[in-house]
């Protein structure tokens, strides 16, 4: 299970000029965070009592765990669908799920009113089963903890394979009263190493058991995420209220994970100027419209069946909203469906976007435009608000951009394609092997021009 | 080799949505149907007795304001805070008394406050057991040390009366407990029907309140509309109402029988039944990624790209 070869760190500096700006970003959102704290929620949103959920639960929360699914639907592939040519990419999903499920937590500690009492969550006797809510809660915890589990070994390997040069140079920076003894340092360091080399391959042996655990858990809490809606029958529009929302909410976060594993790979490929992954991704790709037919079916079956199609063609304000969101969904279906379209890193982009996009909006139709608490009751997200969820956002792109260059999560794009090329792929012509690069160049500066 | 993994991946998405499927339909099958329990207190409000003097709103005010963190509220034109003036149930009121006009003969009176559903929402979906129904007297009860503050309890309750306080560093949830701290322990009566001089308010039983209403019902047959509020909305509520004008028209929703509440958990029970999906769904997967790895670990590091190819 050692695949660290597969893996590497991204060369390059941290301290870049987009650090700074995202850092800006980050701080201008923790300001008013902080303003939250000290003042109530009220002073930093446009929440009411008719509408007591806002953008930080509707993205935040529904939407950004949603996006967070790459490692949830990669995962599935590599390890239930034994498709191991993904794993390269898994990492990097991984990753970004744990910083997505990390800060839909953290926001969800800053819209709690009395955060200070959520202990309760771990105190059998106040534990409420009936409550969606209580399992989303106790399943994302449980999720985040296992995500940071499965990205360990990115951590062990980088502790085992690091010269401390930084660390050194830190100690030299210091004053010598203060800096630790130069021995003793060395000494510890080596106890690290050595900790993390004995805890790797022990890791590596039971690591597929949480591996599973984390395909386990999303399944529960993606599903739930749209059971908590399923109370509001007199608030939600019947275009969205059937007892279907735990299915088409599962439905609708295993495609959008694909599809922002893609638009993962593609954007860090493009900004890190990397080739892209067509090979990995057009399969990906090719998997996509198949869930989202399903979730179609699923959901225009459950409209007849409930009488409710017409409503979706009345063309006032739900229906729009709903149409949206399907035909983004439908046509970055029906780009996909075509072999060629899905082998050009472009229409990978746009297609994968528009799934995205259309799967987040159905959330965002189910949390917030469908939901009608009654007369005279209005919701749109104040600016302060925005920036908080504008600000965890870019603490998640940030905080991506410090771990690829810390630790091995990006794929190994000479080890990894000589492998493949030299070895497995010994019946394809030698030539095939070149051209993937030589193409994804080409598209990217087609890319770039276009931009 | 490509299309038949293909297919096999559908056949797992198709095993696990028909499994979700089944589970759902079969869930709004099993009706086990609502025990109303009669004997739960409750009050009965009477829309065509109401003179509008809001001596109930005050008398909540003054009984609950310390338990229950109720507060003044300024009104706009008032600078010097002479008058309560809340203009809707809030983080400070959680009694009001409302007019609605519709012309100068038709008009109403009507009190909001909590229903003390039969099935409550809020104490369904409340993930902590903050909110709670008392077994015998049927009070939804609200304990704000045990609140997280997700304010679930206001997506749901079809009615809009958790409130929440918004403009407060340490804010809580405020609505109606029936004064069961206060008037209730000491008296034996909530405050607003201890206080109300037109008789509007009649706390009691709901059976001795259902069989009040249904007389005055009758005996009045022109005076009102001919449906007692909170009999079977939503499954039922403790708090009833008698009217001269449709109840959709004083804001009071159209509410189906069925409790919100039996609705969704029948299908999170029918998923989460003895946990036994959950955890066949673990064994299954690790079962199939287990025998995966060892088919790698047997075929060897580099083979296991060429095997993915045939």
């Amino acid at each position: 299970m050692a695949h660290s070869e597969e893996y590497q760190k991204l060369e390059g500096r941290i301290f870049t000029r987009s650090f700074f700006v995202l850092l800006a970003v980050v701080l201008v959102g923790f300001f008013f965070v902080g303003v939250r704290f000290v003042k109530g929620i009220g002073a930093v949103s446009n929440m009411s009592d008719g509408y007591p959920w806002g953008i930080w639960i509707t993205y935040d929360v529904a939407t950004g765990t949603a996006i967070a699914c790459g490692g949830y639907a990669v995962a599935i592939l590599v390890y239930i669908r034994n498709r191991m040519q993904y794993h390269p990419l898994i990492r990097s999903a991984i990753l970004t799920s744990m910083f997505g499920y990390g800060l839909a937590g953290f926001s969800v500690m800053v819209d709690l009113g009395r955060p200070w009492n959520a202990y309760n969550f771990f105190i059998p006797s106040k534990w409420q089963a009936n409550s969606a809510m209580f399992e989303v809660a106790l399943c994302v915890m449980a999720y985040s903890t296992v995500l940071i589990i499965e990205f360990v070994p990115a951590i062990l390997t980088s502790i085992e394979k690091s010269k401390w040069n930084r660390m050194n140079a830190i100690r030299n920076w210091l004053h010598p009263r203060i800096a630790p003894d130069q021995q003793t340092m060395v000494d510890t360091l080596e106890m690290v190493r050595l900790g993390a080399a004995w805890l790797k391959p022990r890791l590596n042996k039971v690591l597929i058991f949480f591996i599973v655990l984390g395909i386990t858990l999303p399944t529960m809490h993606q599903s739930s995420l749209g059971s908590l809606l399923l109370i509001a029958s007199t608030k939600l529009h019947p275009l969205w209220h059937t007892g279907f929302l735990p299915l088409l909410f599962l439905l609708n976060c295993i495609f959008i994970g694909y599809s922002i594993a893609i638009l993962e790979s593609l954007i860090s490929s493009y900004s890190f100027k990397r080739p892209y992954e067509v090979e990995e991704l057009s399969g990906l790709a090719g998997l996509v419209p198949y869930i989202t037919v399903i979730w179609f079916c699923v959901m225009i079956g459950d409209l007849v069946s409930r009488g409710q199609l017409a409503a979706a063609f009345r063309f006032d304000f739900y229906s729009r909203f709903f149409l949206s969101d399907f035909l983004l969904v439908a046509i970055g279906s029906l780009i996909l469906f075509s072999k060629k379209l899905r082998r050009s890193p472009r229409w990978l982009f746009v297609s994968a976007s528009m799934i995205v996009f259309g799967g987040a909006l159905y959330r965002f139709n189910v949390y917030l435009i469908g939901f009608n608490p009654g007369k005279g009751w209005r919701y749109f997200p104040s600016f302060a608000e925005v920036m908080i969820t504008v600000g965890i956002v870019a603490l998640e792109i940030l905080a991506y951009k410090v771990f690829v260059a810390l630790f091995p999560v990006l794929p190994n794009t000479s080890g990894h394609g000589a492998k493949k090329h030299g070895k497995a792929k010994a019946t394809q012509p030698a030539a095939d092997a070149a051209f993937q690069p030589a193409g994804a160049q080409l598209e990217a500066v087609t890319v770039k021009t276009h931009n | 080799m490509k299309k038949q993994s293909r297919r096999d991946f559908l056949k797992l998405v198709g095993a696990t949505g028909a499994g979700l499927v089944a589970a759902s339909a079969a869930s709004v099958q099993a009706n086990e149907g609502l025990h109303v329990n009669n004997d739960e207190l409750g009050m009965l409000y009477d829309a065509t007795k109401c003179v509008g003097c809001k001596a109930c709103m005050s008398a909540c005010k003054r009984v609950n304001s310390d338990y229950g963190s109720l507060s003044y509220e300024k009104a706009r034109f008032d600078t010097d805070g002479l008058w309560d003036a809340p203009s809707d149930l809030s983080g400070s009121t959680r009694t009001l008394i409302k007019l609605f006009k519709e012309s100068p003969k038709q008009w109403s009176y009507v009190k909001y406050s909590c229903m003390h559903c039969q099935k409550p929402s809020c104490v369904s979906v409340c993930p902590v057991s903050a909110m709670t129904k008392e077994p015998v007297t049927g009070i939804v009860d609200y304990n704000k040390n045990t609140c997280i503050g997700c304010r679930y309890c206001q997506v749901a309750c079809p009615y809009n009366i958790p409130k929440f306080q918004w403009e407060k560093a340490l804010p809580q949830i405020v609505k109606c407990d029936l004064c069961k701290n206060t008037n209730l322990r000491e008296k034996g009566i909530s405050a607003c029907a201890e206080v109300c001089p037109a008789g509007a308010i009649k706390f009691g039983k709901r059976k001795e309140l259902l069989e009040e209403a249904q007389n005055r019902l009758k005996d009045n047959p022109d005076k009102y509309i001919a449906h007692i509020y909170g009999e079977h909305e939503g499954g039922g509520t403790n708090h009833l109402y008698l009217a001269s004008m449709p109840f959709n028209k004083l804001g009071l929703p159209d509410i189906k029988p069925e409790a919100p509440a039996e609705f969704s958990e029948k299908i999170q029970h029918t998923i989460y039944k003895g946990f036994i999906a959950p955890v066949a769904l673990y064994s299954t997967l690790c079962f199939i990624a287990v025998k995966n790895m060892k088919k790698h670990q047997g075929h060897g590091e580099e083979d296991s790209h060429k095997k993915e190819e045939h």
